[in-house]
């Protein structure tokens, strides 16, 4: 700073101190900035990469037909409706029960041991590697409760893996209904079920709903839990049947079938294994996008 | 009425579900493990301290876990190496350095960063890590602890991330203020005075991604090389106790050894997560009582 | 309460709600739509997984009621579901051993019985850029047992272009695996192996791997050759000449790591499941034998 004090409005121009602050201020400006980009890179890169090898093979028709040819040829067919059965059943069963727990934990339980020892449970199930899952799903429904290797087995082993976040969204939804509401009610004679029903249920819908059909994506993307308890290498079923497996049944899906693509299936064209990721992962990708855009719909529109 | 009174029992009962899972799932787990526990064969002194897994051999059955143990843990280690600064860091940007619609759409990439399944992360680094690795690197194999890290490393940050942000959200604006107040700069603030504010609820974040890569089975089963072995760089195959048991639970016929002892180490996992994430709430909750 | 009741509870409740859900799911013209149908579940080796997919697929074509589910695993996760009753077939790349045999009988009450539906030799795989040809049974012993005394490329008079440390990266199987129990039967002598080498969960996987690091050497079904990789011959004997695997040397005993791929079923065959073997072992079912990459039983087919 060589011409301090020769004119007047330098003693209001940047000290040292100053501009080395700012220069910090902005390396950590960038630094923050270029972490927060590290995560948006590879999500997109993965995507092109995986876009661009899997270009050759991908088609509606790769949805649509079943394996040939030894699994070298064809599409994925039944890994992708076997997928759906198991998201639907495993859903089907959590989200009652998820939905249940959450409003005893947000309306009817008081702070004491015992909730606090629900939310520690819950916290903890959520946090059970799925391996663990898998051994438990084998041990007690597999054996135990002689369901045999099913989707019946597959997917109760799924609802106990998503139940906790179930409950986790459904709390938040729940919370989200201003206590005034249900005072107004109360005050009119209502009973606390009556309550939850006509008022605190109807008004915390769409939540409770965002919030399972984000457990979509985690109920098709595990493997380990289903591939000791119901999914097959191979399942011959017809071209577009949609109703092929029954719950006794074991079936194909996605995840497991990614899995032996890329460790199994030799001479297979390279386009393929990756045209399974795609089809996996743009399914997910898909329902979770449209999961959060109408999240952000609703919050929008949101009167409170 | 009467009516009513069963629903309230099923709500009851539903609300009790979440705990009857987790017992189940612990004794269901730890009673299928238990006859080993009393076998001649196993010695639980062995089962911690030896780097020899053996479970089928013909002559000399062994059942350490040492090295999958290490496996496990210096994984973890590499992969929170990575993304504990990548996480913070990208917490700290969204909460503080941002506006509020790219806060949105990052938020947003996170949430479907943390929506991609594991095999796919798997298969990531089974096919284009490990040749990247190979490329750039003097690995002779791709699949390697390096690969694994990484990948848990990218599974792990948007956790970290998105209840980092939640922590330094609680902290209250009039610190942020307070700190304006006397000329701080934002990096200032963020260093001297909400990352000290914020410390458990960054901890409980940071823990709660040590959670995630402990448990996560089919990414590291695919991206880790599956060798047992304590490994002496980041560049050696290593084998994880998850991996271990996918690759070998169906094989083991029910109720043998080998079975149990899967069971055991499945028992092992339950508790290194149950603490972890223990630890994860009772940090959270010092926050909330403060 | 004690440990039992709590797990009844657990699997008390999944089954009340399983209970539930059941009925609603199997609509009762579809059972009656599907009379005569028959599910055949088939698990076991990976080695024979792509085969008896190949059947499977082709067998829906000859008695389409007849659902074939496929899942692979290893020889020994197809003849454990065996012993539990579980499944219909188990596939094996090793022969079963007396005490699974014993357990089987102890469990089911039945004796397990063994079809040969072909064979296949097990290929030592080298990456392509190797310039090693041949390798003998011992060198190859040394290389995989316990405290072996080949670490090094160098040890077998082979340098491998462009590599700095020639360390020899060993390529295994996951102890699950029919293919491991046989190595370790026929090459080491039921010794143990060496810990540390990739223990991969796929023949497929080998391969790849060992196609892409200069210094691997690795075992896999002869089947799954690809471009990145050679097959050895291999020598009984150091100083004997070696033998390549192919179909001949497989069939006239000279390779010395050829094998037969077994299908086994508790007690004699009945009905879909006689049905669906008798199918295997006859022309149609061999020639898809041989083009997934096996040995058919027949010389004469193989001898093109």
């Amino acid at each position: 700073m060589p011409d301090t004090g020769k004119t007047g409005g330098s003693r209001f121009s940047k000290t040292e101190f100053a501009e080395r602050k700012e220069r910090v201020q902005n390396l950590a400006r960038w630094l923050f900035f270029a972490m927060a980009i590290a995560m948006i890179i590879p999500l997109l890169a993965i995507v092109a990469y995986l876009l661009v090898k899997a270009w050759p093979s991908l088609s509606l028709e790769f949805v649509l037909d079943v394996p040939r040819k030894g699994m070298t040829e064809g599409g994925v067919w039944p890994a992708f409706v076997g997928t759906v059965y198991l998201v639907f059943i495993s859903l089907a069963v959590a989200t009652p029960i998820g939905v249940l727990a959450a409003v005893y934990l947000n309306e009817y339980a008081k702070d004491n041991w015992l909730n606090r020892t629900i939310n520690l449970a819950v916290i903890n199930l959520a946090g059970v590697p799925s391996i663990v899952h898998a051994l438990f799903g084998l041990g007690a429904f597999v054996y135990a409760a002689r369901f045999g290797y099913s989707i019946l087995s597959a997917s109760l082993t799924l609802a106990i893996m998503t139940l906790p976040v179930i409950i986790a969204s459904t709390r938040e939804a729940l919370a989200s209904v201003p206590m005034a509401f249900r005072e107004a009610c109360w005050n009119v004679g209502a009973t606390r079920w009556q309550t939850i029903r006509s008022i605190v249920l109807p008004n915390s819908t769409s939540g409770i709903l965002t919030g399972v059909i984000l457990q979509v994506s985690r109920a098709a993307g595990e493997t380990a839990p289903i591939m000791f308890t119901g999914a097959v290498f191979y399942k011959a079923i017809e071209r577009g049947d949609i109703f092929a497996y029954r719950l006794n049944e074991q079936c194909m899906a996605l995840s497991m079938h990614l899995y032996t693509m890329a460790t199994q299936v030799p001479n297979v064209d390279e386009s393929v294994p990756y045209a399974t990721a795609i089809v996996l992962l743009g399914s997910v990708l898909l329902v979770n996008a449209s999961a959060i855009a109408f999240r952000a719909w609703l919050r929008s529109r949101k009167k409170w | 009425m009467i009516g009513e009174k069963l629903l309230e029992l099923v709500i009851r009962f539903s609300g009790i579900s979440a705990i009857l899972f987790v017992l189940a799932i612990f004794l269901f787990v730890f009673r299928e493990a238990l006859p080993v526990l009393t076998s001649e064969k196993f010695s639980v002194i062995q089962f911690f301290t030896s780097i020899e897994w053996y479970p089928t051999s013909v002559n000399n059955v062994r059942y350490g876990t040492l090295a999958l143990i290490a496996g496990t843990f210096s994984v973890t280690l590499l992969a929170m190496a990575f993304a504990v600064p990548l996480g913070l860091g990208g917490a700290i940007f969204l909460s503080e350095f941002c506006g509020p619609k790219l806060r949105e759409t990052l938020k947003i990439v996170i949430e479907l960063l943390a929506a991609i399944p594991s095999v796919v992360w798997g298969f990531i680094g089974l096919t284009v890590m490990s040749r990247i690795i190979v490329k750039y690197t003097s690995a002779p194999v791709g699949v390697n602890m390096l690969n694994g890290a990484i990948i848990l490393a990218l599974m792990a940050v948007p956790i970290i991330v998105s209840i980092g942000e939640d922590a330094l959200k609680a902290v209250p604006d009039a610190y942020r203020e307070a700190g304006q107040a006397l000329g701080a700069t934002k990096w200032q603030l963020v260093y001297r005075v909400l990352l000290p504010a914020a410390k458990n609820g960054l901890l409980a974040a940071v823990l709660l991604g040590v959670g995630r890569a402990v448990g996560e089975t089919m990414a590291v089963l695919m991206a880790t090389g599956h060798a047992v072995h304590i490994p002496h760089g980041i560049l050696d195959s290593i084998r994880t106790l998850t991996a271990n048991i996918a690759a070998e639970l169906g094989e083991a016929p029910v109720g043998s050894e080998h079975y149990r002892v899967l069971f055991l180490t499945g028992v092992l996992l339950f508790t290194i997560t149950f603490l972890v994430n223990l630890g994860a709430d009772l940090v959270i909750r010092g926050v909330r009582r403060k | 309460m004690n440990l039992n009741q709590v797990s009844r509870m657990g699997v008390v409740a999944a089954l009340t709600v399983c209970a539930l859900l059941y009925p609603g799911c199997s609509g009762s013209n579809r059972d009656a739509e599907r009379a005569g149908a028959a599910t055949i579940q088939n698990k076991g080796s990976d080695t024979m997984v792509n085969v008896a997919q190949a059947w499977a697929e082709e067998y829906r074509t000859v008695n389409p009621k007849v659902d074939v589910e496929v899942s692979g695993g290893g020889s020994g996760v197809g003849i454990a579901a065996l012993i539990r009753g579980t499944i219909d077939i188990a596939n094996a790349s090793r022969d079963i051993k007396d005490e699974e045999i014993q357990q089987a009988k102890a469990n089911t009450g039945k004796e397990p019985k063994g079809f040969v539906a072909g064979y296949d030799a097990l290929a030592v795989y080298v990456n392509r850029t190797n310039p090693l040809d041949e390798i003998s049974l011992e060198q190859l012993a040394e290389i995989f047992v316990e405290d072996g005394r080949i670490t090094k490329w160098s040890q077998l008079g082979v340098r491998i272009p462009d590599v700095r440390d020639d360390t020899i990266v060993r390529v295994s199987r996951q102890s699950s695996s029919g293919t491991y129990e046989f190595f370790r039967e026929k090459v080491l002598h039921k010794k143990d192996f060496e810990l540390g080498s990739r223990d991969m969960n796929g023949s497929k996987e080998v391969v790849e791997l060992v196609g892409n690091a200069r210094t691997a050497i690795g075992y896999s079904g002869m089947g799954y050759a690809n471009s990145g990789v050679k097959m050895l011959r291999i020598a009984e004997k150091p100083g004997q000449p070696g033998v390549p695997p192919t179909a001949e040397t497989t069939l006239n005993k000279t390779y010395p790591i050829a094998r037969s791929l077994n299908l086994y079923v508790l007690g004699d065959p009945k009905g879909a499941v006689k049905d669906y073997i008798d199918w295997i072992l006859s022309n149609a079912g061999q020639q898809i034998v041989e083009a997934s990459g096996y040995v058919p039983l027949s010389a004469k087919k193989s001898a093109r």
